[in-house]
């Protein structure tokens, strides 16, 4: 198995892009990273893309095409990867092994998504459709109100406070007014989160992922060609990917996702390294409840503790575990299919070094974690500056 | 368009009456049809009656609603554990939003689940509701 | 009209469901400036109210789950007829007896109808299981008396107009009876006092003229033309269950007919949960059920606008005592409330134009 090599990040502004249309976003992002790999686009043997609900957002489906098309990328293989909010990170998994397996040596991954063209309500419709479509959101069940059946479990099972989920809102809006691409750049208070309006109980407004526009795209090659394109190849040290039960009332223990064990487990196995050799993680904060769970669920803390961790600090940039620097979903915004290829150009820049004003220091070996729906998809990518 | 008859009437009689799959080799019940059992893999699945009453298990008021409830109001929506333990996804009926609990005892209700449009075809099937006392 | 003989056309099983919400009629006539005095005359203090998400299909299925828990010994698969009573069907076409059927578990060799005539087509469904319990056509039939009361919004109606429902398990030498019916005898004529056009959202009627030419000449009709077949008289009978459009109209009707107040309260429900139309004196008929003893006799009396009117004389068994406690009672859903104001009354109805 061949080692990969990412080499070439882009990513649009995320927010609201009235002006700009799917196509328009992901063709911004995937020149930009054709530009940072310094590479032509004839040089690309296939295209991966993350895409969760286009029909649904804009009518269109067969989106791979769609994109290879306006790319120009010609007659070049074009895939669409649909794994819910996890389905760019699951682009990005097939890529790795299509680059490892000697089939490809040079492809581009791609996430993007078009949300703001139809309304909240039938977003949150959209939304929906990630979770068992017959027996879960036929009765009535959103997406934040399948995270908020978790919350209140863990709430229950751990103690967890309603003030320590308004904390990791807190702190990623924070890490965000460094980020000049994020959806929202101001600060927020624990107190402004918890009088924020409530979406499902006892979720807030604060407390979710907002509805936003956005592309990112990735280059990533062979380890042995990654040279010829970058002085800072960051390579793919270990990956996993797990899937669960569609609906949450099939799993035994709804208070962790069975999925991100797994995934992890197989990710640390391969990059041969633990918990604690992380430097930096993106973390999937579609919701504030998901993001402590994540910790637990990593390993980055005792099950149970993921409260305690973010009340400590110890995921703020400059803790013992920076998460989420980036804004994560909360303020750099979740364009659905767009999330996992742009939490791994965050990665890439951390431990690059041109994160800017929130650059973890040191930053060696970093993490991305990406949640599909309430868990039923996570897919692990562990980076590092250095070669297995 | 083509009314959505179909993928209403394949499931309309299990959601009237609650009635769910059984593994008959490890035992595992579940909510909806299933050809293969989700735990031991086994093909042997039985179609089995649920109870009608259980517990909740957790619950959240929805207060942003999907665009197929507009103008319903908040709801609560729970994981209700069914007394042989079974878990499924319902909305709490007849209950005031500060009055629901985990742990509460609840009753099937039948109701109104949603509809195609004001001309299409309505969907009925379970909810959840207090447990009615008697005299 | 009809005598039976025998004593063994019988209800088997009987269930009724009224939703949780109530409105007080103040509540109603704030909402439209209409003076309290006006409407002391209707003798309604308040009024049930369907939720957002209950229509006549989910009264009729709860109704009919609650008739079928007090008749453990009928398996579903036997039942030979479901028929359904209403002006509410949400569907204009396409039975609610359909829904019923797959919601009880009923065979797929059943006969299938829905009845409408105003507010007797629920006695009209009791008529037909009974005829075809008796003829062996049907081993057991379930005859459902159900309605989300329609009312224009600012008419008389809207303070009487409520959401409930019965059902029964009817048979012939088949169960353990709670009752048996005795004789039956309807009356019908063109009188139109009530009435709703093809395509119109809610009822109109004609005022005052709901009352004698149409309300008292039927019922009383009905009523002493069974009594006269029967040979009895309104001593022979323990209670009188009459419809109850308001609460005056039943004591009044029933004081003509020679009985007493004592009579007919037992089986009133229209001062505290309204008219359920086609559900109204059915579920009349069950709160009367769920307190009378082994051989006292009732007389029930329906009515329905344009106009019509069904009388049965029933006597009760004593599977009553063995039955009763099996489902919650009438006085069981009555005690069940929650008061809504008329804006969440309206929301509830979608009387607001969305």
């Amino acid at each position: 198995m061949r080692d990969v090599a990412v080499v070439g990040i882009g990513m649009t502004k995320f927010g609201e892009r009235w002006d700009k249309q799917l196509r328009d976003l992901f063709v911004e992002a995937a020149n930009e990273a054709l530009k940072d790999a310094s590479m032509g686009k004839d040089e690309v043997q296939a295209l991966f893309v993350g895409n969760f609900s286009a029909g649904s957002f804009v009518g269109q489906e067969h989106v791979a095409p769609l994109l290879a098309d306006y790319l120009s990328l010609k007659s070049k293989p074009a895939f669409r990867i649909e794994n819910a909010c996890a389905s760019s990170g699951m682009a990005f998994n097939l890529a790795c092994m299509a680059i490892a397996s000697g089939i490809y040596d040079i492809v581009m991954v791609g996430g993007v998504e078009k949300m703001t063209d139809i309304s909240v309500s039938e977003a949150t419709s959209v939304y929906a459709k990630a979770m068992d479509a017959e027996w879960e959101s036929f009765f009535g069940l959103t997406l934040p109100a399948a995270f908020a059946l978790i919350a209140r479990r863990h709430m229950v099972q751990y103690g967890t406070k309603p003030e320590q989920l308004a904390m990791v809102s807190v702190k990623n809006h924070r890490n965000a007014t460094k980020n000049p691409l994020a959806q929202f750049q101001f600060e927020i208070t624990v107190e402004r989160v918890l009088t924020s309006p409530i979406v499902s109980d006892p979720l807030h407004v604060l407390d979710c992922s907002p509805i936003t526009d956005g592309a990112a795209a990735i280059v990533l090659c062979s380890a042995e060609l990654a040279k010829k394109y970058t002085d800072t190849p960051i390579y793919v040290l270990g990956f996993g990917a797990a899937s669960d039960s569609i609906a949450l009332h099939d799993r035994p223990d709804i208070t962790t996702f069975s999925a991100t064990v797994k995934a992890s487990r197989q990710a640390y196995k391969m990059a041969g390294i633990e918990p604690k050799n992380i430097n930096v993680a993106e973390l999937h904060d579609s919701f504030t409840i998901a993001e402590i769970i994540s910790y637990e669920d990593l390993g980055f803390c005792e099950k149970g503790k993921g409260g305690l961790m973010i009340e400590e600090g110890e995921t703020e940039i400059g803790g013992r575990i920076p998460v989420n620097p980036s804004g994560g979903l909360k303020a750099r915004g979740n364009p659905i299919g767009a999330t996992g290829a742009a939490q791994i150009v965050e990665i890439v820049q951390q431990l690059r070094g041109e994160a800017g004003k929130r650059q973890v220091s040191d930053a060696e070996i970093g993490m991305t974690q990406n949640i599909g729906g309430s868990g039923s998809t996570c897919v692990v990518h562990i980076f590092g500056r250095q070669r297995r | 368009m083509m009314p959505k008859s179909p993928r209403i009437w394949q499931l309309a009689e299990r959601r009237y009456r609650l009635l769910g799959s059984k593994c008959t080799v490890c035992g595992k019940t579940s909510i909806g049809p299933r050809s293969v059992c989700p735990v031991c893999g086994s093909e042997k699945i039985e179609t089995v009656q649920l109870p009608s009453t259980g517990k909740v298990y957790s619950y959240t008021v929805v207060h942003m609603l999907p665009a197929e409830k507009d103008g319903y109001g908040p709801y609560i929506m729970a994981i209700v554990e069914l007394e042989d333990g079974t878990r499924l996804t319902a909305e709490i009926v007849d209950c005031e939003p500060e009055d629901v609990k985990i742990g509460m005892p609840v009753e099937l209700a039948f109701r109104l689940i949603g509809q195609e449009s004001e001309h299409g075809i309505i969907y009925y099937g379970y909810k959840f509701r207090p447990i009615i006392s008697r005299t | 009209m009809t005598v039976f003989k025998d004593k063994n056309t019988v209800i088997i099983g009987y269930g009724s469901y009224i939703p949780r919400y109530r409105i007080k009629i103040e509540d109603i006539a704030r909402a439209w400036g209409e003076s309290l005095d006006m409407l002391r005359g209707l003798r309604v203090q308040e009024i049930s109210v369907k939720g957002p998400d209950e229509d006549q299909v989910t009264i009729a299925v709860e109704a009919a789950r609650n008739a079928l828990r007090r008749a453990p010994e009928v398996n579903p698969k036997d039942i030979g007829a479901i028929y359904s009573g209403s002006e509410s069907k949400p569907y204009a076409v396409k039975p609610t007896s359909t829904i019923v059927a797959a919601a009880i578990g009923a065979p797929m060799s059943v006969r299938l109808a829905d009845y409408e005539f105003a507010c007797k087509g629920g006695t009209e469904a009791i008529i037909s299981c009974i005829s075809q319990a008796r003829s062996g056509m049907i081993k057991y039939g379930l005859a459902i008396a159900a309605d989300c009361s329609q009312s224009l919004p600012g008419d008389v109606l809207e303070y009487t107009a409520s959401a409930g429902g019965s059902a029964f398990i009817i048979g012939h030498n088949s169960g353990d009876p709670v009752a048996y019916f005795e004789g039956q005898y309807s009356v019908g004529t063109d009188t139109p006092d009530f009435w709703r056009r093809d395509l119109i959202k809610y009822p109109r009627h004609g005022g005052r003229f709901t009352g004698e030419p149409a309300y008292f000449r039927h019922v009383i009709a009905a009523a002493t033309g069974l009594m006269k077949e029967l040979n009895m008289t309104p001593e022979d009978f323990d209670y009188i269950v009459p419809h109850q459009p308001n609460g005056s109209f039943p004591v009044e009707v029933a004081k003509r007919l020679g009985f007493g107040e004592s009579k007919v309260l037992p089986g009133l429900l229209s001062p505290i949960v309204g008219n359920f139309y086609s559900g109204s004196s059915p579920t009349g008929l069950c709160k009367v059920l769920d307190q009378a003893k082994p051989g006292q006799r009732i007389l029930l009396v329906s009515f329905g606008s344009g106009a019509g009117s069904d009388a049965f004389s029933i006597v009760v068994t004593e599977g009553i005592e063995r039955k009763r406690g099996l489902a919650p009672k009438v006085e069981d859903f009555i005690n069940r409330k929650k008061y809504v104001d008329y804006s969440l009354y309206a929301r509830f109805w979608r009387k607001i134009a969305l």
